[in-house]
């Protein structure tokens, strides 16, 4: 009996799971065009799956092997049982190789079993936790349907009741994992999640590569919409990427807005972004909520604006842009991408950036810095440093890239602290001065692609004016912007964080360093040097040369927590439970280190706002300086300077 | 009624950087025509069509911009109040002074005059327009506002105690459309002819802080523009009021 109903059972399945196939592919197509290379990269998907993406999953050990077993052992069964149960093919070798996998597939439906009998708070439930069960269900039936195949038991064994259990478990298991994967059950990750690896819209990620520039809008083409605002304006690999979650929560782990009580989930995002492009309501979310917000409340389809509907806009600015869901998630979706592409539709459609965002964006059109200051002063920091300009010197080695920092006289410390480093060091540096613009980071972070193009293209036109080796600054999103987003206006520059610029000059022996005096150090990766650029090293390597043993926190290197500066996130200021930078000086308090590291105007002034008693804030730039020993004083022969005519 | 709402606007200057950009209370007068009359409020401007920076006021969500065609140093006057008169306009709001040119303020009391028409300084609010007349808010010092009926058409001038203008944004701004109209250019006489120079500072009274408490002083920071040693005088013949007055001339030093 079971020989007639199991293939029927499963061609019916499989059936229906490719008709849910092309249902949920027409759903992704309502998506808008991108250009990717269709057939390479799905010859490239295994690779990317077996290597980047277990890369990302092996961080967590135990679900690591759990989920290679599971999938191995399920895509091994799946096939064979097709062949074997399907098409009747039933050698013993066959069924040995079948009952093995399956049997591989069992056990990691175990593990997967347990990690769910007392899951975290990140995880989801409903659905997903009938999933291990499922997968039981699916291994155990046709384990035992095999039996026979295999010549271990004879064929009528147990009679119809065995047969007629035997094919409601073997349904159970096709349902959940042939005809849920395409019609929108947890099996849902494994299908969209091969694809999404496979028409990535950052194909450069894969194989250690790293692509984090926001992509620029084409503001010369009048039909295209200003960002998104509905689902349909994303991409359609954008639609396919949010349709590869599973659910697990890392995002919301590692999310500081989540941490801070600010209403913003990522899961929950993407998950909105679900529903968005299928059509719905949120209410069967399995999750944690967006803080302070119920779900059920919230609703929308492919053709309905997105804000105010599906999602409040406050959830979209309450990102930090801080990148650590992108960088835990394992199915490599991109939610700050998600984030900023909704942003702009708000800012360049609804003009609706909250709070003083309006005021920073006309500031920074008319003053090019974000707090409205006069543009003549950009270099009054330096007044008496006698800083060599970019302007009169035609061309130099380094050109020292200040930034808006300039304008805050806290930040003016750090500069002056560099310059001094780099006389020290005996640098052929200069400055633009007032040439020089905001590179527009914040303005971008703010969906203000307009400004941030205005601006961009202007410091490119100024800087293919001179001439200069490279460029250094003190500003990591400075350095990510010019660094990584100014190549598609045609600014390719070789751009160096002062860390790693510092780091180099001291590989070189240029500095003359004593020893950092002082007590234990800590230090803070900035989310723009480490997540966004990869360097981690550099400003280790030059406290380590100041003799400094940096005791690391607990969230440190890529799992570096956000100091709340970031994205535009100070400017809209939405208000939470507590305030992200508190958290992270507990992490600093945590170490018990007495001064903590840093290397970002943003994150100084973020920590340095938590209120006393606290470590004390510096940069690597002022730590640098500070143990730098004079070289024995020349005897100064008193300079004669012409007097100068006074008007 | 609700359209013919104007609000009149010029090009900005930030005040630091003194680059263009849209004028403060001009997009108060634009945020206020734009909650009392929608999408029906005219806005329109007397000068070049080609700056960039009119499309900032576009930003706010005006499908349309009326420019009346003229060079730098052309008397904005006659052309707009010869525009207004035409357009059958029936409430014209303006910022209170540009921040460019002459920015000697006059315009809205120069206009009001040639219009004949009421004017009202420092409006805050609107609060209903109903056959014929309006009920409005004017904004005085220190926050106080006084309750004024006028009869249409009539004409306003906005300052900082108007509501705050919403953002300009990059779709609007690029998608609305500058309407030229064509006009009698009139030269400026009085602006072109006459010698600019910068103004010099006036020098600043030293400020005594008399205050002896903590609440003294809270007035006296708030304090804004209060005559201070006013006197009210009443039931008094006409003689003694003059002389009052009269002594009063003296002490100040504006009668010697």
């Amino acid at each position: 009996m079971l020989n007639t109903l199991l293939p029927i059972l499963l061609f019916a399945a499989l059936g229906l799971a490719v008709l849910g196939a092309l249902r949920r592919v027409n759903m992704w197509r309502r998506g808008r065009s991108s250009k990717v290379d269709l057939l390479g990269g799905l010859l490239a998907m295994p690779k990317r799956y077996m290597v980047d993406l277990h890369h990302v999953v092996a961080r967590d050990k135990y679900i690591a092997n759990t989920h290679v077993a599971t999938a191995l052992g399920f895509v091994l069964s799946a096939l064979l049982a097709i062949v074997v149960h399907g098409f009747g093919l039933q050698s013993r070798i066959l069924g040995y190789a079948l009952l093995l996998a399956s049997t591989l597939m069992f056990v990691g439906a175990i593990f997967m079993y347990l990690r769910r009998r007392n899951p975290p708070a990140r995880l989801s439930k409903g659905p997903w936790m009938r999933l291990p069960k499922s997968l039981m269900a699916f291994s155990v039936s046709f384990f035992l349907v095999t039996l026979p195949v295999a010549g271990i038991l004879p064929a009528d064994f147990g009679g119809w009741l065995l047969a007629a259990l035997l094919s409601v478990g073997v349904l159970w298991g096709v349902s959940e994992m042939f005809f849920g994967m395409t019609w929108g059950g947890p099996m849902k990750h494994a299908f969209a999640g091969a694809l999404h690896l496979a028409w990535h819209r950052r194909a450069e990620r894969f194989g250690g590569g790293r692509s984090t520039g926001l992509k620029p809008l084409d503001l010369s083409d009048k039909t295209a919409p200003l960002g998104v605002e509905k689902p349909k304006d994303f991409t359609w690999n954008q639609l396919l990427g949010f349709d590869a979650c599973v659910q697990c929560g890392k995002c919301e782990a590692a999310c500081p807005a989540f941490a801070a009580g600010q209403p913003l989930n990522p899961k929950k995002l993407i998950q909105d972004m679900v529903v968005g492009l299928a059509g719905g309501t949120d209410a069967k979310f399995a999750g944690s909520p967006y803080p302070g917000k119920p779900v059920g409340e919230h609703g929308g389809n492919p053709h309905q604006p997105i804000v105010n509907g599906l999602v409040d806009a406050e959830t979209l600015w309450s990102c930090t842009t801080c990148r650590a869901c992108v960088e835990e998630c394992p199915m490599m979706i991109e939610h700050v991408d998600a984030i900023v592409d909704m942003r702009r539709h708000l800012t360049l459609e609804k003009g609706a950036t909250p709070n003083k965002g309006a005021e920073v964006l006309e500031n920074l059109i008319a003053t090019d810095n974000p707090g409205g200051f006069a543009p003549g002063g950009r270099l009054n920091w330096a007044a008496d440093l006698n800083l060599p300009l970019l302007s009169d010197k035609g061309s130099c080695d380094v050109l020292f890239w200040v930034g808006d920092g300039a304008f805050d006289m806290r930040n003016q410390r750090t500069l002056r602290a560099f310059v001094k480093v780099l006389k020290a060091a005996g640098v052929d540096f200069a400055v633009l001065g007032l040439e020089e613009r905001d590179s527009g980071d914040v303005a971008r972070r703010l969906g203000d692609e307009a400004t941030f193009q205005l601006l961009a293209t202007r410091n490119i036109q100024t800087l293919a004016k001179y001439s200069f080796k490279r460029i250094v600054t003190c500003d990591p999103h400075s350095f990510h912007v010019l660094k990584n987003e100014y190549g598609a206006f045609n600014g390719n520059y070789r751009v160096q964080h002062h860390s790693t610029f510092m780091a180099e000059l001291i590989g070189e022996g240029a500095l003359n360093l004593g020893q950092y005096k002082g007590n234990s150090v800590t230090y803070h990766d900035p989310c723009y040097l480490g997540r966004y650029n990869g360097e981690y090293e550099a400003p280790r390597q030059v406290l380590q040369a100041l003799g400094i043993e940096v005791k690391e926190m607990q969230r440190s290197g890529f799992r570096s927590r956000c100091c709340g500066g970031g994205g535009g996130a100070p400017i809209t200021d939405i208000p939470g439970k507590q305030r992200i930078p508190d958290m992270r000086m507990d992490d600093i308090r945590e170490t018990g280190a007495e001064l903590v590291a840093v290397g970002c105007p943003q994150c100084t002034a973020m920590l340095e706002g938590v209120v006393e008693p606290r470590p004390l804030i510096k940069d690597i730039a002022e730590l640098v300086a500070d143990a730098l020993l004079e070289d024995p004083a020349p005897a100064k022969a008193p300079l004669k300077r012409e007097p100068a005519e006074v008007h | 009624m609700t359209n013919t709402v104007f609000s009149l606007v010029s090009i900005g200057a930030h005040p630091t950087s003194g680059r263009p950009r849209r004028a403060e209370q001009d997009a108060r007068a634009v945020e206020l025509g734009l909650q009392l009359a929608g999408d029906k409020l005219q806005v329109l401007h007397a000068g070049n069509i080609a700056e960039p920076t009119l499309r900032s006021y576009l930003g706010m969500g005006l499908p349309q911009l009326q420019v009346l065609e003229q060079l730098a140093g052309s008397d904005a006057l006659p052309v707009l109040s010869e525009y207004l008169r035409d357009a059958g306009a029936q409430v014209v709001l303006t910022g209170s002074q540009a921040e460019t040119g002459e920015g000697s303020g006059m315009l809205p009391f120069l206009l009001a005059e040639q219009l004949g028409w009421p004017l009202i300084v420092g409006l805050a609010q609107v609060e209903s327009i109903d056959a014929g007349v309006a009920l409005v808010l004017q904004a005085l010092p220190r926050g106080q506002r006084r309750r004024l009926k006028v009869r249409l058409p009539f004409l306003a001038t906005v300052d900082n105690a108007a509501p705050k203008p919403r953002q300009s944004a990059y779709g609007p701004a690029q998608r609305g459309e500058l309407a030229a109209h064509e006009v009698e250019v009139e030269h400026d006489e009085l602006f072109t002819g006459a010698l600019l120079q910068p103004a010099k500072p006036r020098p600043k009274r030293l400020k005594v802080i008399k205050a002896k408490s903590g609440a003294d002083r809270m007035k006296a920071a708030t304090a804004k523009a209060s005559g201070g040693g006013g006197q009210v005088l009443k039931g008094l013949s006409p003689e003694a009021g003059a002389e009052a007055i009269l002594k009063l001339l003296v002490e100040e030093g504006v009668v010697r």
